[in-house]
Formats: C-alpha cells, structure tokens, sequence
C-alpha cells in the first residue's frame, strides 16, 4: 500500500478556503504534544496562548499594535510572492526603514522643528525601505543574482548598520552609554488613538494599505500583471506584460512598505532607536503571508493571528515559564501545515497497491 | 611568521562549516531540489552536537547527534517538498525558521555550558614543522574529513554510475523517470545527504570552533553556504576555493578590527555578507553562455502513473 498525490483536474475552491483552517487545527494539536513534552499542562499553555490575551483590554491593543508591522510588510511580500520575486529580506528593509526616518528624528532633536517633522520621516523611511529593496531586484533583473541569497545578506548588513549609529554618532548623551538614541520629541512620534492607550495612528495605516492591495489587486490592469507574470510565465509575455518590470515594481513597494513599518514601530511603540527593535518582524511576515493566501484581507486576519502568538507567548513565558522559542517553533510549525495544506487545493491523496496480484493470492 | 601560521589555521577552522554544508547542499542540489533550510539545519545540528558532546563527553558522539539532527530536519523539508509538492522556496524558509525556534528551545539548558573542544592531530616531528607543519599535521578530524567529502563527492558524482543518474534527476527528471529511476527516491537520499552535511557543519561550530553553545552562533553561514554552491557553478572543486575564500574574509576581518584599523567593526563584521552579494553579481554577471544550474534544481515533480 503505498500513498501518492494525484492531480486534480481543477483547484478545489472548498479546500483553499478552509485549509489555513486545517493548518491552524493540525498546529494546535503538534503543540500539546509539544507542551506535554516540556512539562507544562497543555490545555494550561493553549490557554495562556490563545485565549488569555483575548481576555484583557490592554492584551488587546497590544495584539492590534503588534499587527501592524506584521500585516503591513505581509502586504508587500504578499505582492512579490504573486509576481514569483521571492524577497526574503523585509527584516533589513525594515530596519533601513527605521534608520533613515530616525535620521530626521535625531537630527531634530531638541530643535523646535514644526509638525513637518514625522511626516518627512515617514517618507524617507518608505524611500530608504524601497531603494533597500531595489538592490536585490537590480540584482536579479540585470546579472540574474538569486534575489533570495542576496536579499537575505542585506538583512545582516542592515542590522549592523544600526547597531554602528546607535553605539556611535547616534547614542544618546545621557543614556549611561546603552546603545539608543535619545527619546524621540514629541513632534516626531505617531500619534496615539486614545490618549494613554498603546494603540496609535499606525494601525491606521495598515488598514489602509490592506484596502490600497485589495484595489490593486482586483480592481486594476497592475495587479492582474502582477498574478499573471508570476502565475503564467510564458502567457505574461505573450500578454505583452514584462516579468523585470514586476519584480523591480513589487520589490519596491514591499521595501517601501516594511520600511514605513520599521519607522512606525520606531516612532510609535518604540519611540526611540535602539538594537532589536524587531523580534523578527520581516520574517514572521512571510508566514503571515502564506496562512493570507497571499490576499490582503487574509494577511489582515493572519496577522492578528500571529500577533496573538507573539503575545501569548510572552505571557506563557511569564506565567508558565514556557520558552519563548516555542513561539518560534509553533510558527515554523503552522507554516509547515499551511504550505502542506495548500497542497491540497491542487492535488488528492491517493492509495494504491502495487502489488494487488500478490495481495490477492495471499488473501 | 607565527601570525601568518595563525591566520591560516584560522581561515581553515572559519571555513569548514561552510565547506562541509555546502558539499551537502551541492549534491542536494545536483539532483534537482533546491533546499533553502540549510541555515536551520545548521543551527539545529549545533544545538544537538553540544547536547551530545556535552551529555556523553565525546565530541565523536557529538557529531554524531548532529548529524542526525541535520537528517531528521531534511526528512521534513523532503516530506513536504518531494512527498507533497510544495513549493521548495517556500518550505526552505519554513524549515530554517522551524530550525532556530527548536535550536533555541533544545539549547536553553546548554548556554553557558563548556566542553573540551575536538582535539588536533599531533605527530611528532612533522606536526612541529614551522610554518607548514600545524597546517598540514595539526588540525581537528572535522577539516580531514571535509576534505576527503569533497573528493568522494566528487568522485561519486563524475566517477560512478549512481553519481551519473542523481545527476541525470536534477537534470532532466521527466527522463529519468521515463528511463525507470526513481526520482523521488533518488531525491529523497540526497535531500537526506545535504542534511546530514549541514547538521555535521553545525556541530562543528560548537564541538571544535568555539567550546560552548550559543542561540544563533551560525549567524547566517547555511546561508553563505547555499551562495557557495552557486559560486562553484555546482562543481565540487571550486566549492573548495570559495569556502577557503569566504573563510579568508570572515578571518581578514576579525584581524583587522584587532589591529584598530580606523574603521568601525560592524562595518568590518558586514563584510562577508557584503562579499556574497558581490560574488553572486559577479558570477551571474558573468555567465553569458547560459546557466551552469542543474536544469530541474528547484521544480516539482509529481510522477503520473
């Protein structure tokens, strides 16, 4: 007996809609076994995990706040995972991001620069987060270099960028030499929603950018080159749509969109520059994007998912003394289970036996 | 003439990970499947090698655990992407962060542990040559053994006839499969190799480059490594000169900044990241003639019966 994968004579519509489903299903049930090995009273952990941040209003906002990141760069990638670019490097494009709107925001300081100040930063870090995400994308589409090694190299020089300002010319004075800029003034950071809450403008903004990417996509001749060059090759080009075009066009849009986000945390959040700004951001956003479906409004409800594990992870590890790389792993995991999942949609599982003579004869 | 001796023993330790786990990605690769996990079978093999090293007190055992580790690790990426169909870049990602949650998870009990590192050969009279004599006679076991893997390597894939077939999946595997191999099963052994390869070259880092475990401590050499197999146009004799290259540049770095050099370090630490982005430009830039990639490397086949 034997198990193959037969293909199905089209995509099933039923399985592409509850696959995440199923992924998230098959993910809980990896992690109890996960947690029984570890000790921990799995309905215990599931609980910290899933529902206890659900329970609180202050978890809630964070669950929102730790979103937007997530589903702001999930957007971008999601775009150049349809146009087959794979940029894998929207970590370093968001720290680009956060260094070149941090510039304005230390060169103000102190000063009594008007209310121009954020918005130019805001600006400069999509810039900084597009042209970051151009070297590899002129990379591929001029010599052909793999843009996944290349722009997941840029990630390690981006993050030592940032450690030099923050440890050189931009420490904080007074900071008793921790390596962070100064506070950021009050005209260079996002504004709150709610006077004394954590929520801020920024979650604004990812809606929007969702709602900009499901226009986009369904509604324009753009994004329907976009999915035609990276689902159709050949018939892209004999549609007259230029595959180099698509991944210069996509890779700067997600760069300029993990770059604002890398700003957003930085002037939100944050509200200063310093080392390990992002828990991984740009690469949990590439899950976030996969459990999407690569569609807008599922990487909006992807992303608050995984938002979710980020911060139940950090209570499990509070309340539980359960390690916070189980998050890390439970993401691997469910990623694992969605791509599994998805193969799903195009093809069937199927028995056969090889040897039915033998079988028979013995039987 | 110390120091030059010091430098090159350095530049050899620096480079063997890379060299051992891009021998392993090179003939994963040759059969067709490209497998982007080799950064989180690295990490996992180093979590593992010093659990076995330090559990056991034998750097044997150790690589041993490491290997396995590496195995195990490529059974799941083969599962997905041979078994299932799914996207090769995609499960890549998804094992290499699958990799460095479960490192930091089986190494939390080990960070700040220490063993005695791997031993070197020592021969009387010739290891105390000057100059050459530690290079050629004083190493750890881990760089003989990388070195005779890239020669049978070599000799499996030009010299043998299995050689010849796993070539002959990554380069044309509706052939071969119309010719009655195997291909999945083919694949699945050297998806296996390259696991195996990149566990061993994880737990080398914690067994002979540095005695004790750190969360992260491959800081993106799986990654170097896959730009390595590019870099040897799939050819087992140039991985050998990148690796040492690479190795050279990860080293020259470090003496530089102890020199005091006036630049800062994390300009001097960018450099082997920036070095891959060059190389990988360079090369590509100057493949006029086509490509020299295994013509299959990274595209699903799913047999029709």
């Amino acid at each position: 007996m034997q198990l193959v994968l037969e293909k199905r004579a089209e995509r099933s519509n039923t399985i592409a809609l509850i696959s995440p489903l199923i992924a998230i299903g098959l993910t809980i049930v990896t992690m109890v076994i996960l947690f029984a090995i570890l000790g921990k009273n799995p309905l215990l952990a599931l609980h910290a995990y899933f529902i206890a941040p659900l329970t609180d209003s202050y978890s809630l906002e964070e669950i929102a706040v730790k979103a937007t990141p997530l589903v702001m760069i999930a957007i971008g990638l999601s775009l150049c995972y349809l146009a087959n670019a794979w940029n894998i490097g929207a970590e370093g494009q968001f720290l680009i991001g956060a260094v070149a709107g941090s510039w304005i925001a230390v060169k103000t300081q102190g000063t009594d620069a008007g209310v121009w100040v954020l918005p130019v930063m805001l600006v400069l870090a999509a810039a900084a987060g597009a042209l970051y995400a151009l070297i590899p994308a002129i990379c591929k589409v001029k010599f052909g270099a793999s843009e996944i090694l290349t722009s997941l190299m840029l990630v390690y020089v981006a993050d030592l960028v940032l450690d030099y300002l923050v440890r050189g010319p931009w420490r904080d004075p007074h900071g008793f030499n921790f390596p962070t800029t100064a506070e950021f003034d009050p005209v260079a950071t996002v504004p709150l929603l709610i006077e004394g809450g954590r929520l801020h403008l920024g979650s604004i903004v990812a809606l929007l950018v969702v709602a900009a990417a499901a226009i986009l996509l369904g509604r324009t001749i753009k994004g329907f080159e976009i999915r035609v060059v990276g689902a159709a090759p050949r018939a892209a080009r004999f549609g007259g749509f230029n595959s180099n075009q698509s991944v210069i066009l996509t890779f700067a849009v997600s760069g300029a969109l993990a770059g604002l986000a890398g700003i957003i945390e930085v002037a939100g959040p944050v509200g200063h520059l310093q080392p390990g700004i992002s828990p991984g951001y740009g690469f949990t956003a590439i899950i976030v994007a996969f459990l999407g479906r690569l569609n807008p409004l599922g990487i909006l409800i992807a992303g608050l998912f995984l938002a979710l594990t980020f911060i139940g992870g950090e209570q499990a590890q509070i309340t539980m003394k359960i390690p916070l790389d189980v998050t890390k792993v439970f993401q691997g995991i469910l990623l694992f289970y969605v791509l599994a999942c998805d193969s799903l949609i195009l093809y069937r599982f199927k028995l056969v036996f090889p040897n039915r003579q033998v079988a028979r004869g013995t039987g | 003439m110390e120091l030059v001796e010091a430098i090159i023993l350095a530049v050899l330790a620096a480079s063997t990970p890379l060299l051992i786990a891009a021998t392993g990605e090179l003939v994963t690769e040759r059969s067709g499947v490209l497998n982007l996990g080799v950064e989180g079978m690295m990490i996992v093999g180093a979590a593992c090698g010093f659990a076995g090293a330090w559990l056991t007190g034998s750097i044997f055992i150790g690589a041993l655990f490491g290997i396995v580790a590496g195995t195990m690790m490529s059974l799941v990426f083969a599962l997905m992407a041979l078994g299932l169909a799914v996207n090769q870049v995609a499960t890549g990602l998804a094992l290499t962060i699958l990799g460095v949650g479960l490192s930091g998870l089986i190494g939390a009990g080990f960070v700040g542990e220490r063993i005695t590192p791997a031993v070197h050969l020592y021969v009387p009279g010739l290891t105390d040559i000057p100059l050459i004599g530690r290079v050629l006679f004083g190493e750890d076991a881990f760089i003989y053994f990388s070195l005779a893997l890239v020669v049978g390597v070599w000799w499996f894939l030009y010299r043998t006839r299995p050689g010849l077939i796993l070539r002959a999946c990554g380069d044309n595997h509706v052939s071969a499969h119309a010719l009655g191999y195997p291909v999945l099963r083919i694949r699945t052994l050297a998806v296996m190799f390259g696991g195996a390869c990149a566990g061993l070259a994880g737990a080398y880092l914690p067994l002979a480059y540095t005695p004790f475990f750190i969360p992260g401590m491959t800081a993106g050499r799986g990654w170097i490594a896959l730009a390595l197999v590019v870099f040897s146009s799939w050819r087992p004799g140039r991985l050998v000169v990148g690796a040492y290259l690479f190795g050279a540049v990860t080293i020259l770095q470090l003496h530089a900044q102890g020199w005091g050099v006036g630049i800062p370090s994390q300009f001097m630490s960018a450099l082997p990241y920036l070095a891959t982005v060059i190389v990988l430009v360079l090369l590509s830039r100057a493949r006029t003639g086509g490509s020299t990639a295994p013509a299959a490397l990274g595209t699903v086949f799913v047999p029709d019966r």
